[in-house]
């Protein structure tokens, strides 16, 4: 489950991240931000994310810290999945 | 002003409060007296600064055991408002150069050791900090750099920068200034930089002739700096913008523009009670056109005393100040502020007419309006609502 919500989350970064690097090749702790989303990509992403899994972030997951690597993005959305199940 | 006096303040911390009354002081005795001239010949306010050196203000933010004053948000804003009553330019140096020092005390526990050793000395010498965020070809977006902090022998770090402007450059004493991390870095990928004005050169790209705030002297350079290692803020550039340089910036510039609205309004008030004077003490046409300025001026009161506060609610849980909610939150009161200060300003030169069009009245807001027109230009509105039409897309409690 882990693994398969991690390729989805890197299938949304690599249509709307704008990442130099394709994001198959950057690990689940590497800060994206760093790697090269701008705040602008990031907020595509967010909109995307919310798309991809029908879910909805609230205000207070909505920070710069929750999308910052795919691990985060996955504990943001892995919660958000649960709580709708 | 007595010299010895306030050389002896500098070393201990004086109350906030009294220091608000001699920065109040420095605003109607020295600022107030030069404006003309500044905005005229587009000088340095250099008496007015010297001045607030005097009384120790320019560490009126660096907290007590490092020399400061310890001044809470409040007063800085406080005393950004007043001398922009009496000098729009004195008070937009002044609330830069209280936006950089609140940025790096705000970022002090991560920061290397020198950073404390610097406040020290910037409280002694009373130094006074330009910023350089801005860069010729990333397209105002001052979230991504071209410049790169570069190794340099001797463990050193250099870097070399475009400047599209440098508010009052020419006349600071250091430099805060955001790079790449390192020449492999993405645009993104910044941190901050202090570097003193004799670790730096400067050439101007142009001259400052402008419309309004002509005072700041913020022409642009080219800026190569080398400087070293422990120099660099340990916080990264993005969790520094949305915690401390952004809000900060729009808070303590709307205070600035408040002061400017303020004084407007002032004058206007004094026109329309000399010729009610005139007319058997009857308020004229001209004194219910300026009440609808009152209630614009309220409401802008009402905004910039409003966000003041929201930060310092905030200020203590990093992860609020860093929700999208957040940041809508102080564009917003950029947006409204520079509106709104331009809007009272004009609605006070519409109520006077010439008097107040004219250069060579008591009665003259003709500097204000200017003044009040860089308001939506330094960092451009059009670009922050492009920001904020994004956001609002996701944020839900705006």
């Amino acid at each position: 489950m882990n693994a398969e919500l991690e390729q989805q989350i890197r299938d949304v970064l690599r249509e709307h991240a704008r990442l130099p690097v394709d994001p198959d090749r950057i690990g689940r702790d590497a800060d994206l931000y760093r790697a090269g989303m701008t705040s602008h990509a990031s907020v595509n992403v967010m909109l995307a994310l919310e798309d991809r899994f029908d879910v909805e972030f609230p205000e207070a997951m909505l920070k710069r810290s929750a999308f910052e690597s795919i691990a985060s993005i996955a504990t943001a959305v892995g919660s958000l999945l649960r709580e709708a199940a | 002003m007595s010299a010895p006096a306030a050389s002896g303040r500098l070393s201990g911390a004086i109350a906030a409060a009294e220091l608000l009354e001699e920065v109040r002081r420095v605003a109607r005795e020295v600022a107030a007296a030069h404006a003309d001239e500044v905005d005229r010949r587009a000088r340095f306010p250099v008496e007015a600064i010297d001045a607030l050196r005097g009384c120790g203000a320019l560490s009126m933010a660096v907290p007590a055991e490092l020399g400061g004053a310890g001044a809470p948000l409040a007063e800085v804003a406080r005393a950004g408002f007043e001398l922009a009553r009496c000098c729009a330019a004195t008070g937009m140096v002044f609330a830069m150069h209280q936006i950089q020092v609140a940025t790096i005390v705000r970022h002090l526990s991560l920061a290397p050791a020198w950073f404390r050793g610097y406040l020290r000395e910037l409280a002694t010498e009373q130094r006074l900090i330009a910023s350089i965020t801005s860069e010729i070809g990333t397209g105002g977006d001052m979230g991504s750099s071209i410049a790169a902090l570069t190794p340099a022998a001797g463990g050193m770090l250099t870097l070399e920068k475009r400047a599209p402007t440098v508010s009052y450059g020419a006349y600071a004493d250091d430099f805060l200034t955001t790079a790449r991390r390192s020449p492999e870095a993405e645009r993104g990928d910044q941190v901050l930089v202090l570097h003193r004005a004799a670790e730096t050169t400067l050439e101007p790209l142009g001259e400052w002739d402008t419309l309004g705030m002509r005072g700041t002297c913020s022409p642009g350079f080219a800026v190569r700096a080398r400087f070293r290692a422990e120099q660099v803020l340990a916080e990264a550039v993005p969790t520094i913008l949305t915690e401390s340089l952004v809000p900060l910036s729009h808070i303590l510039w709307s205070w600035v523009w408040l002061g400017i609205a303020t004084d407007a309004f002032e004058r206007g008030r004094r026109f329309v009670r000399e010729s009610a004077r005139r007319n058997g003490g009857e308020p004229t046409h001209v004194a219910s056109a300026l009440s609808r300025v009152m209630a614009e001026l309220s409401l802008m009161r009402g905004e910039v005393s409003c966000a003041l506060e929201d930060y310092l609610r905030w200020s203590g849980e990093p992860e609020r100040l860093s929700t999208l909610g957040a940041v809508l939150r102080f564009n917003n009161l950029k947006l409204a502020a520079s509106e709104q200060v331009q809007r009272i300003c004009g609605g006070v030169l519409q109520a006077i007419g010439i008097a107040a069009y004219r250069n060579d009245t008591p009665f003259s807001v003709a500097r204000h309006v200017r003044d009040a027109l860089s308001a939506r230009v330094m960092v451009a509105n059009d670009r922050i609502h492009a920001t904020d039409a994004g956001l609002l897309l996701l944020a839900k409690e705006v």
